[in-house]
């Protein structure tokens, strides 16, 4: 017996799979499943964050729904996934945060852009706020470089210790049959399949989306997002360098290298958040975990919105506007952190887990 | 929208491999091709939906297989199946052909992948397809519809107007728009066989064929192949010959697939309702001897059967769908299964004092045998004594039927009288007994499918253009 619902049907169908085999080839869940007869919750929980949810699999199944088997399984492990980001969330009380994500996404963001937005009118003069700042400095002129690294290096911190938590939480559940530990060879293999999303293929197919034709382009905008993000982290991480050892301080040039960071990747956190909220809008209904779409959503707009704000603070820095768009553009991005380990940011978290878990499965077993 | 009132150059009845290859290789040799498959859009594709590899010759080992399999390998291991029941000039031309169906499905869309966990024994000889049959099927649909295929699902066909061997209309029923004459210059059969036709079963398997399971889809009914023998075309093959193997008995009636098969026959003994064994379960290698089972246990008293075993032996098989049934004692086994406590024991105490002191190896053919006993198990016995017993009761699986129409190497039909057909051509099941005259290698239907529909798809164009 299982602790939900959903892993109970999730054990059902991985017994069905696994006297089946035939989608084998197709990624790293049914291999994993091979390795077992058995599946316990952390089995279960480890598949589910392995699945990348390519849709592959239903469109080759003899037994998917009309079928009495009614085999499902990347809507399955679709739910299965969403209820292990909030069984392993860190604290425990926040757990409920993503029961209803999209809204308590919502209210956190509006929250933070309005705190952003009264916190500089209160300490600023109305001047300030809407005063023309260039040169060096000038977004410090509304809240001290000091300030905004140490709140954001706060928030930042934050989300890292409650992920680490989750991440502790959720390798221990999954630990057998290899035990708790790792090594370079898996976390390399596994960083290598996260960067390529290598199982978000359908064995070399494609994936599927809206029908039964490998079509689907997820793939493609998923490299834009997920690149796109990691160019604007990149971006901050060459700004705070700047500032701290160079005693270079912001804005910079539109030529110089954290603003062309900057831009590449806000332009990636644009056409990537679109085309995922265009393919989730056309994904055929039977593979989506409805509920969870408010979480889905939520985040995908999360990072629309960090990428289109900090674009917009590029383009009218030297401005009045610069002040109203700093504050909109912090308070998105002061949500985006302290929100990560509460909605679908975890998503990339527990799977990149689960593939390093699934590297080293196959080293043992070859051994 | 299909237009049906068109006059097609090739007809194709039918939805699975074979109609699929025929349809793809007469649309590539330029004919316009309408396809009619009887089943909804779901269940399309008959019994391929159920498989997952094919059996080819090749000369040298490659991505996918492990190593050569030569085309006088194939041969023989066509003729052992067989018994010698096979055309040889047919099974040696399609095994000829099999070896370049390898390449050529590939340019149909379809991926190979090494063969599948459980199925190492196969590794050298089958091809695996990535995904299984579906998604076989699926790279067929889709390479017909990009080359302008037309294809109708629903589409059932209720009756064919033949003359002196020559095919002209099909009368199609469809559930919206009803009855129409569909005509065409060459027909394409390719409507699998007739196991989910349990009258038709019953004709020469008598009442026993109600107890059988049919493993794959409830649309192979036969009606073509009704309608082409009564419009004088040439039959062949036995009516009770098909591929049958033991199946769980609590698998649903029909299509429940690969996932009901049992392979832990070597593994324990197999008892009838009687409890007593009936058949030497150590024969030889699993797989090589799967194949018998469904018929073994169609001969036995309401053709159930038991597969038994102790829990020493749980993981020396692929998991299966439904769990063993458990007893902590053998009367406890046998009251679950509704089996005589005092004969199952006897059986099992008799076969344990049978056993030979011997070193189990399951990969070859072992020393463990039994000695006193009839019949005997010849290879891996070993005493069942660990408990909780456990067991698996089994029901014939029908996989599909023998009996079909003649076909000659072009598989053109064949008619009464010897004469080739002017237009209708047969590929895939509903000729498969030219072939296979009995028994079954595992494989060998999709080989019988692609090799055949691909040259009817071929001779049919041909044949429609002259």
């Amino acid at each position: 017996m299982h602790g939900t619902r959903i892993l109970q049907e999730a054990d059902r169908l991985m017994t069905v799979c696994n006297s089946c085999r035939y989608c084998e080839g197709l990624c790293a869940v049914f291999p994993a499943m091979e390795m077992r007869r058995a599946f316990s919750d952390g089995d279960l929980n480890y598949l589910a964050n392995l699945c990348h949810s390519c849709g592959a699999c239903y469109a080759d199944c003899q037994f998917s729904p009309p079928h009495e088997f009614n085999v499902n399984v990347p809507k399955t492990l679709a739910v299965a996934r969403a209820e292990s980001y909030a069984a392993y969330a860190w604290p425990r009380a926040f757990a409920g945060a993503f029961a209803r994500n999209g809204l308590v996404i919502s209210l956190i963001a509006a929250l933070s852009v309005a705190a952003f937005i009264f916190g500089f009118a209160a300490v600023n003069d109305r001047g300030v706020l809407t005063g023309i700042h260039t040169g060096p400095g000038a977004f410090y002129k509304l809240m001290p470089h000091n300030a905004m690294a140490l709140l954001f290096g706060l928030a930042l911190l934050y989300a890292i210790l409650a992920l680490v938590m989750g991440v502790r939480a959720f390798w221990r559940d999954i630990g057998k049959p290899v035990g708790m530990t790792t090594d370079a060879k898996a976390l390399l293999q596994a960083v290598r399949d996260a960067g390529e999303l290598r199982y978000l293929d359908g064995g070399g197919v494609g994936c599927f989306n809206e029908d039964d034709q490998p079509t689907d382009r997820r793939k493609l905008y998923h490299h834009f997002t997920f690149y796109g993000f990691a160019l604007c982290f990149a971006a901050t991480c060459v700004g705070t360098l700047y500032h701290y050892l160079l005693a270079r301080e912001a804005p910079y040039a539109w030529w110089d290298l954290p603003v062309v960071l900057g831009t590449l990747g806000g332009i990636g956190l644009v056409v990537g958040p679109l085309g995922l909220l265009g393919e989730k809008w056309k994904r055929d209904r039977v593979l989506v975990d409805e509920q969870r779409m408010g979480m889905d959503t939520a985040f995908i707009l999360m990072l629309f919105l960090t990428s289109i704000t900090g674009l917009a603070l590029l383009l009218w820095r030297e401005t009045a506007a610069m002040g109203p768009l700093l504050a909109l553009h912090l308070g998105v991005v002061f949500a985006l952190f302290i929100t990560m380990p509460y909605g679908k940011f975890v998503h990339g978290i527990y799977r990149f887990v689960a593939l390093v878990r699934y590297a080293r499965e196959r080293q043992m077993m070859a051994e | 929208m299909v237009d049906l009132t068109r006059r097609f150059d090739v007809l194709v009845i039918g939805g699975g491999n074979a109609a699929l290859c025929a349809a793809i290789s007469a649309r590539r040799a330029g004919a316009s091709v309408l396809v009619l498959e009887g089943a909804p859009k779901f269940y399309r594709g008959g019994n391929t939906r159920h498989t997952r590899n094919m059996r080819c010759a090749h000369d040298a080992a490659t991505e996918i297989l492990t190593g050569p399999y030569t085309e006088e390998e194939f041969w023989k291991d066509l003729l052992l199946v067989t018994g010698g029941q096979t055309d040889e000039e047919l099974a040696r031309f399609m095994i000829h052909e099999s070896k370049d169906i390898l390449n050529w499905i590939v340019e149909q869309g379809v991926r190979w992948q090494p063969s599948l966990g459980g199925t190492l024994s196969l590794g050298r000889t089958n091809s695996f397809f990535l995904g299984g049959g579906r998604a076989m099927l699926n790279a067929l649909y889709r390479t017909a519809e990009e080359l302008g295929v037309d294809i109708l699902y629903d589409a059932e066909v209720i009756d064919l107007t033949v003359e002196d061997g020559m095919f002209l209309s099909a009368q199609l029923k469809q559930p919206v728009g009803g009855k129409t004459e569909v005509r065409a210059s060459t027909l394409v059969a390719a409507a699998g066989g007739f196991e989910a036709n349990i009258e038709w079963l019953k004709e020469s398997w008598g009442d026993a064929a109600a107890n059988f399971l049919i493993r794959g889809t409830p649309y192979n009914r036969g009606t073509i192949l009704k309608m082409l023998l009564a419009k004088g075309v040439r039959e062949i093959g036995d009516p009770t010959q098909c591929h049958a193997v033991a199946i769980d008995a609590r698998a649903p009636k029909f299509d429940g697939g690969i996932i009901t098969r049992h392979d832990s026959v070597v593994f324990g003994i197999v008892v009838n309702k009687h409890a007593e064994r009936f058949y030497d379960e150590g024969e030889d290698i699993w797989p090589k001897r799967y194949a018998i089972w469904g018929r073994l246990v169609a001969a036995q008293p309401d053709q159930i059967a038991y597969i038994i075993f102790d829990s020493t032996v749980v993981t020396s098989f692929m998991p299966t769908l439904f769990p063993p049934i458990a007893g902590a004692t053998i009367a406890e086994l046998a009251g679950k299964l509704e089996l005589d406590a005092a004969a199952l024991e006897k059986t099992i105490t008799e076969f344990n004092a049978a056993v030979q002191p011997g070193t189990f190896d399951h990969t070859i053919l072992d020393d463990c045998a039994t000695e006193g006993i009839t019949p005997p198990k010849t290879h891996w016995a070993r005493r069942i004594d660990t408990p909780p017993y456990l067991a698996y009761p089994v029901r014939p699986g029908i996989t599909f039927t023998y009996l079909g129409t003649r076909v000659n190497r072009e598989a053109r039909i064949l008619m009464k009288d010897g004469k080739p057909s002017a237009n209708m051509f047969a590929a895939g099941e509903i000729m498969a007994g030219n072939v296979l005259g009995k028994g079954y290698a595992a494989g060998i239907g999709m080989t019988i499918g692609s090799v055949f529909g691909r040259v009817a798809g071929r001779e049919a164009a041909k044949n429609a253009r002259n």
